[in-house]
């Protein structure tokens, strides 16, 4: 009885929890006529959860691709198929790895630092100086900072699919030669609007849940070094496992 | 807001209030702990009011109430003529834009100088243009002696130069109300100087009113005209300084005269001593 007492409580915790971040959410998105009103703030924080992540997207990108490039051509040799390597790496780029890894990286770098300096700025008192001043905090820091996130997340992506077919391309044809023509017209035959499309609408969701995570854990942040350091923690966490999740779910209706 | 609305007392019934905040019959817990008890006190206009009383008996937690932060569990908190826990959003807001506070640390925004700091409000909440936002920061850096600091970072600041720079911030939009949580807290005795001459300059020049949270008499009693001290949930004594001074409750004259015996007893509640030195818990 005791278990099904927990079982219960915890179910009631979980849709509270829910409950509180779809809340906070529509607080957010409430706030985006104002916010259109004032792009600058939204700017801001594109350069600081976008341009700030190029360095760690772009290397990975380039690392990825180059890794891509040898299993690939690998995988395919035994097959005689050399020559589809570029497709099968636009492909997986495009779809799952571009989105996906650059969800976790942003999740590592740009998630970390929303959520660490809104915790900090908690417990600082500096939100509380913000109600005190007349500005709503939601508008002022966590708007921004979602919309900000959102935006720089699908273009980081492009550029990392981007710098990742070159790491491919470096690879295939400038180390393994594999044919330059074949690689490249055979990937622009295969991959589709569709296919893009489908790497598009990830990556937004992506950026959504990232950066929903990033900024209510900051927000909610308990007040303390430990509390801050705890939201940090999580925001890495709880991103990855919605991540991967969603990729899932996406993958699955998009099939 | 219209003139049928309850919680807004007309304009004429305002101006005959000689208090600005008043509180009434205030209950306030957290986590079953009873932090107030029927707390009532009134704020008068264009005075310094002192709010005094033990660590831990809600002073912070007050001032929290009064700028509408947290709800009280019943109780009225009515500041001037509006009743705060009832307010909607953005009237709440718009309240706050007639009041200014000053937190312990300062909570200056560590993502911009000191002028910016000052300028913040006035960008949010005006459309001034940058050369008069420009002129109203400097006289309010000027009036707290930090106009040369203009440049500088929070993290360049002291403790006491950060609260100064948290004082112009609070003035920068005119309050009628400034809020002091524990001005005096770890500073040196030349910048509490400092802090107590601006507190009584601000309010006697501005003809603003003024609350003081803070545990540190001999400060409060050069600066507050009428203290309050707050023990048990509720107002233990009420008055000026000389009042206070002589009061006959056992809880007031602990705390005025800084005794380390009395109702307020140096040990937290804990069991037997020697039980618990022969037992294995905590």
């Amino acid at each position: 009885m005791s278990q099904v007492a927990e079982l219960a409580s915890n179910l009631r915790e979980f849709v509270r929890m829910v409950g509180a971040v779809v809340l906070f959410l529509l607080r957010m998105l409430g706030q985006i006529p104002r916010l259109i009103a004032r792009p600058r703030l939204v700017v801001e924080q594109i350069y600081n959860t976008g341009a700030l992540s190029l360095v760690i997207v772009m290397i990975c990108g380039m690392f990825i691709g180059m890794v891509i490039g040898l299993q690939f051509y690998d995988i395919l040799a035994r097959f005689g198929s050399e020559d589809a390597i570029g497709v099968g790496a636009a492909l997986g780029l495009l779809k799952e790895l571009g989105p996906v890894v650059t969800a976790l990286l942003f999740a590592g770098r740009a998630g970390t630092a929303v959520a660490s300096e809104i915790g900090l700025m908690r417990a600082t008192d500096q939100l509380s100086a913000m109600e005190i001043m007349a500005v709503d905090p939601i508008m002022r820091v966590a708007a921004p900072r979602f919309l900000g996130g959102i935006i720089a997340m699908p273009l980081l992506v492009a550029i990392f699919i981007a710098i990742g077919l070159f790491g491919v391309q470096l690879v295939a044809v400038q180390q393994l030669g594999v044919e330059s023509n074949s690689f490249w017209s055979q990937m622009r035959a295969a991959v589709g609007v569709d296919d893009v499309v489908d790497g598009i609408v990830k990556s937004f969701v992506f950026g959504v849940a990232c950066s929903l995570v990033a900024v209510h854990e900051g927000f909610t942040a308990i007040p303390t070094a430990e509390g801050v350091g705890r939201a940090t923690t999580r925001t890495v966490v709880i991103s990855a496992v919605l991540t991967l999740i969603l990729d899932y779910m996406l993958t699955a209706v998009m099939l | 807001m219209s003139a049928s609305d309850p919680s807004v007392t007309p304009v004429a019934a305002r101006a005959s209030t000689d208090n600005l905040v008043e509180i009434q019959d205030v209950h306030y817990s957290v986590n079953g702990r009873e932090i107030f008890s029927g707390l009532n006190l009134a704020i008068p206009r264009g005075r310094i009011t002192a709010i005094m009383g033990p660590s831990g008996t809600g002073k912070t937690t007050l001032m929290r109430l009064i700028t509408g932060q947290i709800r009280p569990s019943s109780g009225r908190i009515v500041f001037d003529g509006q009743d705060v826990p009832t307010l909607k959003r953005a009237d709440l807001y718009k309240l706050r834009l007639r009041m200014g506070m000053l937190f312990q640390n300062g909570a200056l925004l560590t993502d911009r100088n000191v002028f910016e700091n000052v300028a913040f409000p006035l960008r949010e909440h005006t459309k001034l243009p940058n050369s008069l936002i420009r002129h109203i920061v400097l006289t309010k850096l000027q009036a707290v002696g930090l106009r040369g600091a203009a440049g500088l970072e929070p993290a360049e600041l002291s403790g006491g130069m950060a609260r100064r720079v948290a004082l112009a911030r609070a003035m920068a939009t005119d309050p009628e109300l400034l809020i002091y949580d524990e001005p005096f807290t770890g500073l040196d005795p030349i910048s509490m100087g400092m802090i107590v001459r601006l507190v009584r300059q601000m309010n006697y020049a501005l003809g603003i009113t003024s609350i003081v949270v803070s545990h540190d008499v001999e400060e409060l009693s050069i600066l507050a005209d009428m203290s309050y001290i707050i023990a048990g949930g509720k107002v233990a004594a009420a008055g000026s300084f000389v009042d206070l001074k002589d009061h006959q409750s056992e809880i007031v004259n602990q705390f005025m005269n800084g005794l380390a015996d009395g109702p307020v007893a140096f040990h937290y509640p804990a069991p037997d001593y020697f039980e618990q030195l022969l037992s294995r818990t905590v």
